[in-house]
């Protein structure tokens, strides 16, 4: 068989396979709740799309944002604060939320994509950690108790979502909204362009794109999704604390994002499963989440950079990381 | 009583020494960074979780062995910068081909690890360490009271500040630094050790993290968590000043903790923002930063 074919051969082949893992992926995230606790399983999914969220900005366009707990963690705020305060319903309560993140996403994407590189994602930080302590200080988020006893409420007036399996398919259907936003702006032409600044970013300019407005939209939008992830959560947990908007929650995402795969689709879901099902493995062992989670980065940068699913891709596909 | 703008000047000057005080230690790390990311290209994320590791070392040698400060203050800088030629040998000599994000990513797990362990063992309630008895006390120097140690912190750093700024600029130690910054295979041709000199860089820059470490332990309480607060600060201070230069990134350490003590004096509810706000004005107007030459 010449080259050509089997190169051919093996791009079907993986076409093939990510279909059927992906109708499988589908039927496995249906029938979960049956089987696992569905709050778990909810948990898993608000973070693996936290982490898609991410991944678009760092996989597709090459940016390292040190601080998007300020997207996830701010939208839960937003969102919490308007179902409890303001008596919104979910749905309002978590389109305020991504609004919300959309819009600080404009604000610190602006700011930071004055610089690159390492800059950018020291700014990224720096902003983000502003925003904590913003948050220490407002009053509208409760200090450190955080704002409790969120009602989940009816959806559109009509759906009651404290029926923990209809909260499982509400966030099952945003969660795939979701993700479906993010492959579809991933195979676009503006997403092309996104990858081509992320190869090249200087050629990119050459060819007459204005680099800068792309990066920024690109910026918003992962700020958006993540802040859908976030409000999302916010309902399914009843709550908003601090936790979500601190620096360690930035590094978390980068964590599930390197370790299931940058820059592919599928990675950052496994990522994020394994991640977060690790943490629960050791809120009861005892052994401390921060040591386990820095040894998990150390080794996927020294030796597993392309990470679970990158991985997988090129030594059983044949296909490019 | 003598006042300015309403405020009376003795809550100022105490305020604004303070603020001294804070930007010694931003000085003296963000020099570290600058160092470091001057030959590695690599952003120490670690470099909060050295300056932890050094307070906590000063602290566990007197528990433990009786040690007290003096000797701490060469002996801590030795173990810190012995454990980063370490870390440098085994991990991060690995990472120079890659992009310098990885160096970044790593740093910011070892830092978990180092802080997690600590916090394991330790807790996170401050452990406090005593001024040692030749610094105590204060002195009245008529407009305000100095206590002495902190007197002493601010001359240390700006000892450790030009001491390293001189290494650098004016050693020959100093000239292969700065020479294999700009061009490192023709330093190596000249049959300059260039990998050891990254090692010892490292070295040099976790040293400096672990004296302003036991420098900071009779100030600030001994804490798992004290470095990793500190570490934020100290990268907008960085994105201020540029790391193009040395002498950049001490003066904008010094001139952005001055700027925090005068916001507590009179806008309290800012000061933890307003080191930020500064960063986020700079961007906008110079985005290379103050003393920058690379964006």
């Amino acid at each position: 068989m010449s080259e050509a074919t089997l190169h051919q051969e093996r791009a079907a082949a993986s076409v093939r396979l990510e279909r059927a893992l992906v109708a499988l992926g589908i039927v496995a995230l249906i029938t979960a709740p049956f089987v696992i606790y569905p709050i778990f399983v909810m948990k898993m999914l608000c973070f693996a799309l936290f982490a898609c969220a991410f991944n678009l900005l760092l996989g597709y366009t090459g940016l390292l944002s040190f601080g998007h707990a300020a997207f996830f963690g701010g939208a839960a705020y937003f969102c919490a604060y308007a179902v409890k305060a303001w008596g919104w319903p979910p749905e309002a309560g978590i389109l305020l939320g991504t609004a919300g993140a959309a819009l600080m996403g404009l604000v610190m994407g602006f700011l930071a994509i004055r610089r690159q590189g390492i800059y950018f994602a020291m700014i990224t930080l720096a902003l983000a950690q502003m925003f904590y302590f913003f948050c220490v200080q407002a009053s509208f988020t409760e200090g450190e108790d955080g704002i409790q006893g969120v009602a989940r409420g009816t959806l559109f007036g009509v759906i009651d979502l404290n029926a923990p399996m209809t909260m499982y398919f509400f966030v099952l259907a945003i969660y795939l909204l979701g993700i479906f936003a993010i492959w579809r702006i991933v195979n676009s032409p503006f997403g092309m362009i996104l990858r081509s600044i992320r190869e090249n970013e200087n050629r990119a300019i050459s060819l007459g794109y204005s680099v800068g407005r792309y990066k920024l939209a690109a910026f918003v939008m992962s700020a958006a999704l993540a802040g859908l992830a976030g409000a999302t959560k916010a309902i399914v947990f009843q709550f908003a604390t601090l936790t979500d908007v601190t620096w360690q929650m930035s590094g978390e995402v980068i964590l599930m994002t390197l370790l299931g795969g940058i820059g592919t689709m599928v990675g950052p879901v496994v990522g994020a499963g394994l991640v977060v099902g690790l943490e629960n493995t050791l809120a009861t062992s005892g052994f401390p989440v921060t040591i386990a989670t820095g040894l998990i980065f150390m080794v996927c940068v020294l030796i597993f950079r392309r990470g679970i699913v990158g991985e997988i891709y090129v030594r059983w596909l044949g296909r490019g990381g | 009583m003598l006042t300015v703008f309403g405020i009376p000047i003795q809550a100022l000057l105490g305020q604004l020494l303070v603020g001294l005080i804070n930007g010694s230690f931003y000085a003296m790390l963000s020099l570290g960074l600058a160092v470091i990311f001057g030959l590695l290209r690599i952003i120490n994320f670690a470099h909060g979780a050295l300056y932890m590791l050094g307070a906590f070392i000063g602290y566990l040698l007197l528990v433990h062995l009786g040690i007290g400060y003096w000797p701490a203050l060469v002996l801590v800088p030795l173990i810190v910068g012995l454990f980063g030629m370490a870390v440098e040998r085994v991990a991060l000599s690995h990472l120079y081909r890659l992009d310098p994000l990885y160096g970044l990513l790593f740093t910011f797990g070892l830092a978990l690890v180092i802080e997690g362990v600590f916090r394991y063992y330790y807790g996170v309630s401050g452990n406090p360490y005593a001024v040692p008895t030749l610094l105590a006390g204060g002195t009245n120097l008529g407009f305000m009271f100095l206590p002495n140690y902190r007197g002493w912190v601010v001359v240390a750093s700006l000892i450790v500040c030009i001491g390293t700024w001189l290494l650098i600029e004016k050693t020959r130690l100093g000239s292969y630094l700065r020479a294999a910054t700009e061009n490192p295979e023709l330093v190596q041709a000249f049959g300059v050790n260039v990998p050891l000199l990254l090692t010892l860089t490292y070295g040099l820059g976790a040293a400096l993290a672990g004296l302003a470490g036991i420098l900071a332990a009779p100030v600030y309480q001994v804490s798992p968590l004290m470095g990793s607060d500190l570490i934020i600060v100290v990268f907008a201070v960085v994105v201020v000043g540029g790391m193009g230069s040395i002498l950049g990134a001490i003066v904008t350490g010094y001139m952005l903790g001055l700027a925090e003590g005068l916001t507590k004096v009179f806008y309290p509810e800012a000061s933890n923002l307003v080191v930020f706000v500064i960063m986020a004005i700079v961007l906008l107007l110079r985005p290379a930063g103050l003393f920058g030459r690379d964006a």
